[in-house]
């Protein structure tokens, strides 16, 4: 009897073996997590994952061109850009049928107006090119080349055809050339812009350093007051609690417009110092619309961030820690710098990041007390979107910025882990 | 920790030196907020204080900014539509977060830090970004300048709050009680009402009110997707300051500064009762 029960494998009531048991009710177990995760992800997915990732598709998304003039592409194609000529009579031909097509398209699906300005973004003065010569194509009589020289001189000049035929392709780098102040040279090299036009690389540049010296600044003042409170008694801890995460409940909104009563020329802290005397009049102190104004500002902002995981590091670190460091003869000073601080360092690093990818991506404050010098790299992606409507230009920039911070999330996440992220 | 009794000059000069340098970093915390409190009773339309409010004089204060913003249409529109934007955004992402909470704290759940991380990227990616994404694609759905379409981005962008804050509740969850419950005869729906939800409550109503706080304080993404149909408190101070800057702006913060203490205390009252809850603390 002993025998039979060590060699036949464990059944349960209904017969089935144990271990298929056990891997089915495990396996149903699993399925149950997943599937009351699934509502949200879908949703998470659908309203925020694919709007991002089709905006992204943006920064490559070229088809505008070869789309609208499908005769001309498979022609100019065959055309040596290198020898100095425009393309032949054919291309010229195959374009005013493209012209035609475009201005017969009734739901304005093909618009010569819209290649324009797609191609006015690699060197101006396509816009009006195509604008002219759409409104004059209708006449157009062979032989095509002659009439479109004399539409608009540019069909002459060989460079405008050498940046048609580049980007006649679906996909473009462009955008992303643009994006650090790169495009293509007469020759159809990538290069670098002249070092005075170079307006993005500088933003990024800014954009990074301002952000470094704002989580420096933060991580500056969160020390103190985090080891402070990780010290008190609890009662008089969370008394102080208070005046940090009031301010982090407070509207975005509010504490910059607070900031604005405070920092203009007319604002509290100008009036006071010329009020004491302390400052002449004529001269007031310009704290806002620069750099300044959007360093105080974000300073304040973002602090509470740096404190809380700061104080939920330090709060863990046992003061016995201190005291037997000087009782074994380390001054003061040698039993923080040697002890204390480096048991801080998971908190450092979990403010520090946290700030910085926030910072890096800021756009209201900026764009409320930054003025002309003040202003992030969001900004100017705002700018591309809704005023100068150049869509790719802000997708790549935006990826750009993206791929920056999707990096240091990773790093967030190998020092702190997502999952042990906490609020409050 | 007072300071020690062997304690030598140095320490203890350094003792209240570092205190004096904490109060003014809580002094740069704390004073931007209260001090437009006082300025919203201007009497004239500065952003400063006045000869005559210093000297408190009644005629240096008024109340024309607060009754500018109780009957400015403007302002009204404003108000009614972050109540309504922000009521349903958090309804959405509560009880889709919530779900979620249930599911990833599940020690079979699979892939557990990938799923986390995009659960919570939305509140990790630049807000300029996601209001790109969401413009473009909510004009194609035919979605944009809808309260439907800035509800539902809203929805998205608060969810990570209610997954952090709820999964961080559900660490102290004793998983035995819903066998103890199963056991006694309830059905998955009775033990999820009378055993899971009570529990968890403290958790959710927090997770909600970081999620109701994050969708009233928005304003990139309704600024991208909505239009004037759809302006919020903070669209409209952001305007505002941009365009005619008034003191009206400064009594609608007082009134976000008053709401904000009424949030904090709610949270606050919560923490230390789901604390309570799980025994974690004896106050």
């Amino acid at each position: 009897m002993a025998n039979t029960t060590t060699n036949s494998p464990l059944v349960t009531v209904d017969g089935t073996p144990l271990k298929v048991s056990l891997g089915r009710a495990k396996r149903k177990a699993k399925l149950r997590a997943l599937l009351l995760v699934a509502p949200l992800f879908a949703f998470i997915l659908l309203t925020f994952f694919v709007p991002i990732i089709s905006m992204l598709l943006r920064s490559v998304d070229n088809e505008v061109v070869s789309y609208t003039l499908p005769n001309t592409a498979p022609l100019l194609s065959q055309w040596d850009a290198s020898s100095g000529e425009i393309p032949g009579e054919a291309v010229f031909k195959a374009l005013a049928a493209d012209f035609k097509e475009s201005a017969e398209d009734k739901y304005d699906d093909k618009s010569a107006g819209k290649v324009g300005r797609r191609l006015n973004y690699e060197l101006t003065g396509f816009s009006s090119m195509f604008r002219k010569t759409a409104r004059k194509s209708k006449k157009f009589e062979p032989p095509y080349k002659e009439a479109f020289i004399k539409a608009e001189k540019k069909w002459g000049d060989p460079k405008y055809w050498q940046v048609m035929q580049r980007e006649m392709r679906k996909a473009t780098d462009s955008y992303y050339l643009a994006a650090i102040d790169a495009g293509y040279d007469s020759e159809g090299n990538r290069a670098f812009n002249e070092p005075g036009k170079r307006v993005y690389l500088k933003l990024f540049w800014r954009t990074f350093w301002m952000s470094g010296l704002i989580t420096g600044l933060c991580l500056l003042l969160a020390y103190p007051v985090a080891y402070l409170l990780s010290i008190l008694k609890s009662r008089t801890s969370n008394m102080l609690m208070i005046l940090v995460l009031l301010p982090f409940w407070t509207s975005l909104l509010v504490r910059t417009s607070a900031w604005i009563a405070l920092l203009q020329k007319e604002g509290v802290i100008n009036s006071l110092l010329v009020a004491t005397g302390m400052l002449d009049d004529a001269n007031r102190l310009l704290m806002i619309h620069n750099k300044a104004g959007t360093i105080i500002a974000m300073v304040h902002v973002l602090l509470p961030f740096m404190i809380l995981p700061l104080y939920s590091v330090m709060k863990t670190i046992p003061p016995s820690y201190m005291r037997a460091a000087r009782s074994l003869g380390a001054t003061p000073f040698t039993a923080f710098t040697k002890v204390y601080m480096p048991n801080t360092i998971p908190g450092i690093g979990a403010g520090a990041i946290l700030v910085f990818i926030l910072s890096i991506g800021y756009y209201i404050t900026p764009a409320l007390v930054g003025g002309q010098s003040g202003t992030l790299i969001s900004n100017l992606i705002a700018y591309h979107l809704e005023s100068s409507l150049n869509w790719g230009l802000a997708a790549a920039l935006g990826a750009i910025l993206l791929a920056a911070t999707f990096a240091l999330y990773l790093v967030y996440d190998k020092i702190v882990g997502i999952d042990n992220m906490k609020l409050g | 920790m007072s300071l020690p009794a062997y304690a030598g000059p140095l320490e203890t000069t350094w003792y209240y030196l570092f205190r004096f340098i904490c109060g003014l970093i809580f002094f740069f915390l704390i004073a931007p907020i209260l001090v437009i409190i006082p300025l919203s009773f201007n009497a004239v339309p500065f952003f400063t204080f006045t000869e005559k409010m210093l000297t408190f004089d009644p005629e240096g204060y008024s109340l024309k900014w607060y009754r500018d913003f109780f009957s400015n249409l403007n302002w009204q529109g404003a108000v009614k539509n972050s109540f309504i934007i922000a009521f349903f955004s958090t309804i959405i992402s509560t009880t889709l977060g919530t779900i979620a909470a249930l599911g990833l704290s599940r020690a079979e759940m699979p892939a557990k830090t990938w799923v986390m991380g995009i659960l919570i990227s939305p509140m990790i990616v630049p807000l300029i970004i996601s209001a790109a994404g969401m413009f473009f694609f909510y004009t194609d759905m035919g979605l944009a300048s809808t309260h439907l379409g800035v509800i539902l981005a809203h929805a998205a962008l608060s969810t990570p709050f209610v997954v952090i804050t709820v999964t961080a509740t559900l660490v102290g969850f004793d998983q035995s009680l819903i066998r103890a419950s199963a056991t006694l005869g309830a059905n998955p729906t009775t033990t999820f009402f009378k055993v899971i939800v009570p529990l968890i409550l403290p958790g959710v109503i927090s997770g909600a009110l970081f999620a109701f706080v994050t969708s009233f304080d928005e304003v990139v993404v309704v600024k991208f997707i909505g239009s004037y149909e759809q302006r919020t408190i903070p669209w409209a101070m952001f305007s505002g300051i941009r365009e005619q800057i008034s003191p009206t702006i400064l009594a609608v913060a007082t009134l976000l500064v008053l709401l904000s203490v009424g949030m904090l205390a709610t949270v606050e009252l919560l923490r230390r009762r789901n604390e309570k809850l799980r025994g974690l603390s004896p106050g």
